[in-house]
């Protein structure tokens, strides 16, 4: 038996641990709550399920890893607004380890699949290092938002109210093209 | 040099948060999850206590020294002023039925923002100083002292309720953490503990009218930018007025349509469909705020704030007034006016002069809503519409909290869109109408400091907007509140990219066929017509 089938057969069970390891980062009436199926009352919770379950067979399927990129935005984008720090809003990726190890170690054993386990193991290596891109780029599109919004109000202001102006299309020209002047500096 | 933790230290990293009883768990107030402190100058101009400048990560907040008894005098006064209040702090059974109602619950997973506990926050001190059982066992009695952490802990969460009351909805009781949160507010405000993002505008909206502190002449100018857009979007010289005396419409709206982005696009189409019916309405540059931040500080400051409004009918003479797309400027006209500067016995039942209609709804405040406005319009067949001009547009509608479970406004708004698109597609049963989620941003928290806040918060409503995004290519998010138009576009682009925000007159005034006017090649936003000469075709932008 091949450590993918393995794992498909086990799927279920493997997603349910997977998933309890996630729920516990979160305070225990909240892990409570989360576990409830519901796509709309229930967004985290929902997230998250969904998220593990398309990621769990991706990595069976051994689909090129930047086609997981959605499921873990999903999940990370999520866990980048909570009270996490990075490597904690990061971590559920190592939790498919621990699954995969709790469910499924002694067949592993018995059926002699170390190999293809360490090959799984740095699939989801290179899975982590994916979600911590991901997770800085929504914490950076946080930063992004609150400066944009702040710049926006105030130049719209400003321009409203005559304190600053743009320099206009003359009718005819093309933008670029009618700018003569030669600057005095070389600029690098 | 601070100490270095080694990489042994480094990985005892523990996941899982400990379990303890609420009251047990200290609060740690994160960057991110707050607005700042108010400004000393703001809190003056209202003529607020304990005007100081406060930062809200040092650890001193510059309290007088009397501040507990400060808030357990103001717990006892609106004890006995507010029944309701009293009714609240008694009646809760805990059965959690509010518990995962609240948007930043949902988004956060934080057991302080269950509605049942935000609460609790404050439930618990009145248990205390105020119940027997409270003051005898304490703690066993869910009694806690106030001290100086329970009070930092109270002015965070309670700048984490945007007062939406989506959970009163579900309450068997009827307990509307709403107003709980309206009068914890006030009692921090005793001790000066208010936000900037609410104090400074309601201290430009007491100085000079509005929000954004805009003076008559910038007003009158933001105005005439719209009417030179206009002019070359249609062809048509609008020409409205400000100020006039004897017009039978005084109109009202959120000083936030005249100059920010999408809500200018709002403005626009109103002035378009006023100009159409020939209507006989004036702008005021002084009753130039419908919004009112004093709403989210104390009674007192919203009654205050909210005066103008009858004032300026009367100045100037109108028979009734109308008023402009808000969430809660309309929560506060719509139940609250009457008692805070009525009885407009001065005004006239609003009656529409287009079709004849007797608004009998606004007998009280003699202030109708434009959506209700337009919806009458709609029905009895008196605007000339070309829905195909928002072909290009695929719509979906935010119930605002305030309209929708504080007026029970909801079919308007949709028969409005549906009137002039013919695209519209309603966001999934659970997350609309009465039980509508907020924008995550409501109650004067839409601030840009408190981004991740207001991110988490606005999820389920996001979550929602996703679906119809994905289901049926909505890419525009429609309603009918200043507030959202101002804090749903960041919440679109963190959370479902492609999903702009417009106000319902923008969609209105991109249908309405005026007459004389020229041949529509683009739309409010300038952004081309798909299929009008001159558009060379495509998906438009919105």
């Amino acid at each position: 038996m091949s450590l993918s089938r393995l794992l498909t057969a086990q799927k279920s069970p493997i997603l349910d641990k997977w998933f309890a390891l996630i729920l516990s980062t979160y305070p225990s009436d909240a892990a409570q709550f989360f576990r409830k199926k519901s796509t709309f009352t229930n967004p985290v919770g929902h997230t998250i399920s969904q998220g593990i379950e398309d990621i769990f067979d991706g990595v069976i399927s051994g689909a090129a890893l930047e086609q997981y990129r959605p499921f873990l935005d999903n999940i990370i984008r999520v866990r980048a607004v909570q009270d996490f720090t990075a490597s904690k809003a990061v971590a559920f990726v190592f939790h498919l380890k621990t699954a995969v190890r709790a469910v499924c170690l002694k067949k592993i054993a018995a059926e002699r699949l170390h190999d293809d386990l360490l090959d799984l193991e740095l699939r989801i290596d290179e899975l982590s290092l994916m979600a911590f891109d991901i997770f800085m780029q929504c914490r950076e599109k946080l930063y992004d938002l609150r400066a944009n919004e702040l710049r926006d109000r105030t130049l719209w202001i400003l321009k409203r109210s005559g304190y600053v102006t743009e320099i206009e299309d003359e009718p005819g020209e093309i933008p670029g093209e009618r700018i003569n002047v030669k600057p005095t500096k070389e600029v690098n | 040099m601070a100490k270095l933790p080694k990489p042994s230290e480094l990985a005892k990293i523990s996941l899982t948060p400990p379990a303890k009883p609420w009251m047990d768990v200290v609060t740690d107030i994160r960057q991110g999850m707050y607005c700042h402190g108010a400004k000393a100058k703001n809190l003056a101009a209202l003529e607020l206590p304990n005007a100081r400048d406060f930062k809200v990560a040092e650890e001193d907040w510059q309290l007088p020294e009397d501040w507990k008894e400060t808030v357990l005098n103001g717990i006892k006064e609106r004890l006995e002023k507010f029944r309701t209040f009293h009714v609240f702090m008694d009646i809760c059974v805990r059965c959690g039925a509010c518990a995962d109602k609240c948007h930043f619950f949902l988004g956060s997973g934080d057991p302080k923002n269950m509605p049942v506990i935000r609460a609790e926050l404050l439930r618990s001190v009145y248990r205390k100083y105020f119940t027997t059982a409270g003051k005898v066992f304490g703690k066993t009695a869910g009694a806690r002292e106030l001290d100086i952490q329970t009070l930092k802990e109270i002015w965070y969460y309670y700048f984490q309720c945007t007062e939406c009351r989506r959970c009163s909805l579900f309450c068997p009781y009827g307990i509307d953490q709403a107003e709980i949160t309206i009068i914890g507010r006030e009692l921090l405000n005793l001790l000066g503990l208010n936000i900037d993002w609410i104090c400074g505008p309601a201290a430009n909206c007491y100085r000079k009218g509005n929000h954004l502190g805009l003076e008559p002449h910038t007003i009158k100018s933001s105005v005439e930018f719209f009417l030179s857009d206009l002019e070359d979007i249609t062809g048509i010289t609008i020409e409205p007025t400000f100020n006039r005396k004897g017009a039978e419409i005084l109109f009202v709206t959120p000083s936030g349509d005249l100059f920010a982005d999408p809500g200018t696009y709002t403005a626009m189409g109103y002035l378009m469909l006023f100009h159409e019916l020939g209507l006989d309405y004036t702008w005021s540059t002084y009753a130039s705020e419908g919004g009112n931040f004093g709403f989210f500080t104390s009674m007192d400051m919203a009654k205050r704030l909210n005066y103008k409004i009858y004032a300026e009918a009367k100045r100037l003479g109108v028979k009734w007034i109308l008023g402009g797309e808000c969430g809660h400027m309309w929560r506060v006209l719509h139940q609250y006016m009457d008692t805070f500067n009525g009885p407009a016995d001065f005004l006239e039942v609003p009656k529409s002069p287009i079709t004849g209609t007797v608004f009998d709804s606004a007998k009280g405040t003699k202030m109708v809503h434009i959506v209700e406005f337009t919806a009458d319009l709609m029905k009895n067949n008196k605007l000339n519409l070309d829905p195909t001009r928002n072909d290009h547009l695929k719509v979906t509608y935010h119930d605002s909290c305030n309209t929708s479970r504080g007026m029970g406004f909801l079919e308007e708004p949709r028969y409005v869109i549906k009137s002039v698109c013919n695209h519209f597609y309603d966001m999934p049963e659970d997350t609309i109408r009465e039980k509508t989620f907020c924008c995550g941003s409501g109650s004067g928290l839409n601030a840009s400091e408190n981004m991740e806040l207001r991110m988490r918060g606005g999820f389920p409503r996001a979550n929602a907007v996703r679906h119809v995004h994905e289901k049926h290519g909505v890419n525009l998010l429609t309603n009918i509140c200043a507030i959202d138009r101002a804090s749903l576009p960041p919440l679109m682009d963190y959370w479902v990219p492609g999903v702009k925000v417009a106000g319902t007159h923008e969609l209105v005034g991109n249908a309405l066929v005026m007459k004389g006017e020229k041949e529509r090649t683009v739309d409010l936003r300038n952004e081309p017509l798909p299929g009008k000469a001159g558009a060379e075709g495509g998906e438009a932008d919105v």
